[in-house]
């Protein structure tokens, strides 16, 4: 009995938080043909939020997976003072609200800061455009290639490295032919949520792009926007959109999962 | 000299890992580093690796100064407990790794390779995964690639350690034999003093960061330089206030001018080895007997016996010297 009350209550819990919710979306986007919800996908803004999305997505993407690992190799086979402080540092992004990060971007790059200031004299703009919403998803999604990359260079140990060493094998070629083909099922996980991460970021975002429509709008500010603006219709075609590349990705996720264990 | 190591000293923090160890290992050698965990071998092993670094003295390595080379340049073939296998790679791609590291001609590397892999059985299992091995078959794929590269010195890190009884025992024998083929200097780190007599020319004990003794495992176990050396080159129990070999003592059913009266506590037979624990003035000792010698002797727990220490010079010898009183 406590068996089937257990199952139910978790089925109950996914339904009304989850299963609800996002097949309402599919259901309301789809309302109106599949006409319509190309119609709403096609119209410019909605168009330039896609680029814009991607720009950023792909970035992050690029340099949280290079930082990434070379910050797990840092803190997994490096001693230095201050690692335990760096670990720290690592971490702090999934506590802190991506509308602080936002807002501490602001405080160091905005026009008005010392340091922004001096770039803007240069003609380079952070805030308000594709650098600072780069930076801004960059710190939110930093632990994720870190901390599943971390593990696994611990588990697998040094000796496979120190062997290639004896071998002759310099840094760069064992990192290349001994190190990275043992990480590369965690490396790949943390780049799949990094992305999943980077695409769905809205708070962050919001506060470092100025949310100027057709310029720095991203997908999720398109769809807070739409919303807002009482054209629902365009703000469940977006959301879909984000729904469905969030399916894709877990189906992803789900590939790669058992193969974490081989590696 | 193959390796030479002057006035090596490497602290971990306040623990003192090696103090002031000077070695010379000849070429061609077979050099076992002997002595109990934690004692500073493996350190002093991967120092000459160039793995760790001293923080005093200095290595050569075929007559150049190593000590400041990184491990890539001082062409030396490591051999880890755990195997160190690229999980990743075939046990082909494993032992041609260096020689690919190398660029040599794939051509050259392809014979190389197969050369290597009938060296050490391993031929019919190129393609296979090294997580397809039994730990002997790994290690010995760990052997061929440390030798790929034609190492000047091959170094093995506790090489038989995580390996079961009888694969050991049959890796021993067939590493002395691959030494007498191949020939390369050659220093293995044990700590099962059994392994490095049975394998090594020549053993180098080492314990709590220092050089206990150097020789050859007959010089080692007959002319022993101290205490230490003695007890752990095989078992040794006192007799009053001295160490002596548990088989360098004699039981007799009557005392004589050389023996001390005593008390069997327990007779243990370990089929053709029989234990015989005495106790004299109520310290205990044991006594290695064999199973004729015992019978003889018709000792139960509680019976009087004579200890007779053997006269040294005169061990280890075949001659009837356990023949029992009248």
């Amino acid at each position: 009995m406590a068996k089937w009350g257990l199952r139910l209550a978790a089925l109950v819990y996914l339904l009304f938080l989850l299963v609800l919710p996002v097949s309402l979306v599919f259901w309301r986007t789809f309302e109106h043909g599949l006409g319509a919800v190309w119609k709403q996908l096609t119209e410019p803004n909605a168009r330039h939020a896609f680029e814009v999305t991607l720009k950023v997505a792909v970035l992050a993407v690029v340099l949280n997976t290079v930082f990434g690992v070379l910050l797990a190799v840092l803190v997994v086979r490096h001693d230095f003072p201050g690692k335990r402080l760096l670990n720290a540092f690592i971490d702090l992004p999934l506590a802190v609200s991506p509308v602080v990060v936002g807002l501490a971007l602001i405080l160091v790059y905005g026009k008005f800061s010392t340091f922004g200031g001096w770039l803007a004299d240069r003609g380079i703009q952070v805030i308000f455009s594709l650098p600072g919403m780069v930076m801004a998803t960059i710190f939110v999604s930093l632990p994720l290639v870190v901390r599943e990359v971390a593990p696994v260079l611990e588990e697998i140990g040094i000796e496979q490295e120190q062997a290639a060493w004896t071998l002759g094998a310099g840094p760069l070629q064992t990192f290349r032919r001994v190190t990275l083909p043992a990480i590369r099922w965690a490396l790949a996980y943390g780049v799949v949520l990094t992305l999943a991460r980077s695409l769905g970021e809205f708070g962050a975002i919001a506060v470092v792009s100025g949310r100027l429509v057709g310029k720095t709008q991203t997908l999720t500010l398109y769809v807070e926007q739409q919303f807002q603006n009482f054209n629902v219709a365009g703000a469940y075609a977006a959301s879909f959109v984000l729904a469905f590349i969030a399916v894709v990705i877990l189906v992803v996720m789900n590939v790669l999962r058992p193969k974490e264990g081989e590696a | 000299m193959a390796i030479t190591a002057r006035n090596v000293t490497k602290r971990f923090g306040d623990f003192v890992a090696l103090e002031d160890v000077s070695v010379d290992v000849p070429s061609g050698s077979l050099t076992a580093l002997l002595g109990p965990s934690g004692g500073g071998k493996s350190t002093l092993l991967r120092i000459i690796a160039g793995l760790e670094q001293p923080d005093s003295g200095m290595v050569e390595i075929a007559g150049s100064d190593a000590t400041r080379l990184p491990p890539q340049r001082r062409n030396v073939g490591f051999v880890f407990q755990h195997y160190a296998a690229f999980k990743h790679m075939s046990v082909y791609g494993n032992v041609a790794f260096g020689l690919e590291i190398r660029k040599r001609p794939k051509e050259e590397i392809r014979r190389k390779v197969n050369e290597l892999l009938e060296l050490v059985h391993l031929e019919q299992f190129a393609h296979r995964r090294p997580s397809q091995l039994s730990g002997g078959q790994r290690q010995r794929m760990a052997l061929a690639r440390a030798l790929a590269v034609e190492p000047q010195v091959l170094l093995l890190d506790e090489p038989f350690g995580a390996l079961d009884a009888q694969v050991r025992k049959e890796l021993r024998k067939w590493l002395r034999r691959l030494h007498d083929e191949v020939h390369v200097t050659t220093v293995f780190v044990t700590h099962d003093q059994e392994e490095a007599m049975e394998v090594a020319d020549s053993i180098v004990v080492i314990a709590g960061g220092r050089i206990e003794q150097v020789g050859t495992p007959s010089e080692l176990y007959e002319r022993h330089a101290n205490d230490f050396v003695m007890s752990f080159l095989g078992p040794v129990t006192k007799l009053g206030d001295q160490l002596v070999r548990p088989h360098d003592l004699h039981l007799r059913n009557a005392p004589d001018d050389s023996t001390l009266e005593g008390t069997v506590v327990r007779v243990l037979r370990l089929g053709f080895e029989v234990r015989v624990e005495v106790v004299i003035d109520g310290v205990d000792l044991w006594v290695q007997l064999t199973r004729e010698q015992v019978d003889g002797l018709n000792l139960e727990p509680g019976s009087v016996v004579h200890v007779q220490p053997a006269r040294r010079g005169r061990e280890p010898s075949v001659e009837p010297a356990c023949i029992v009183g009248p």
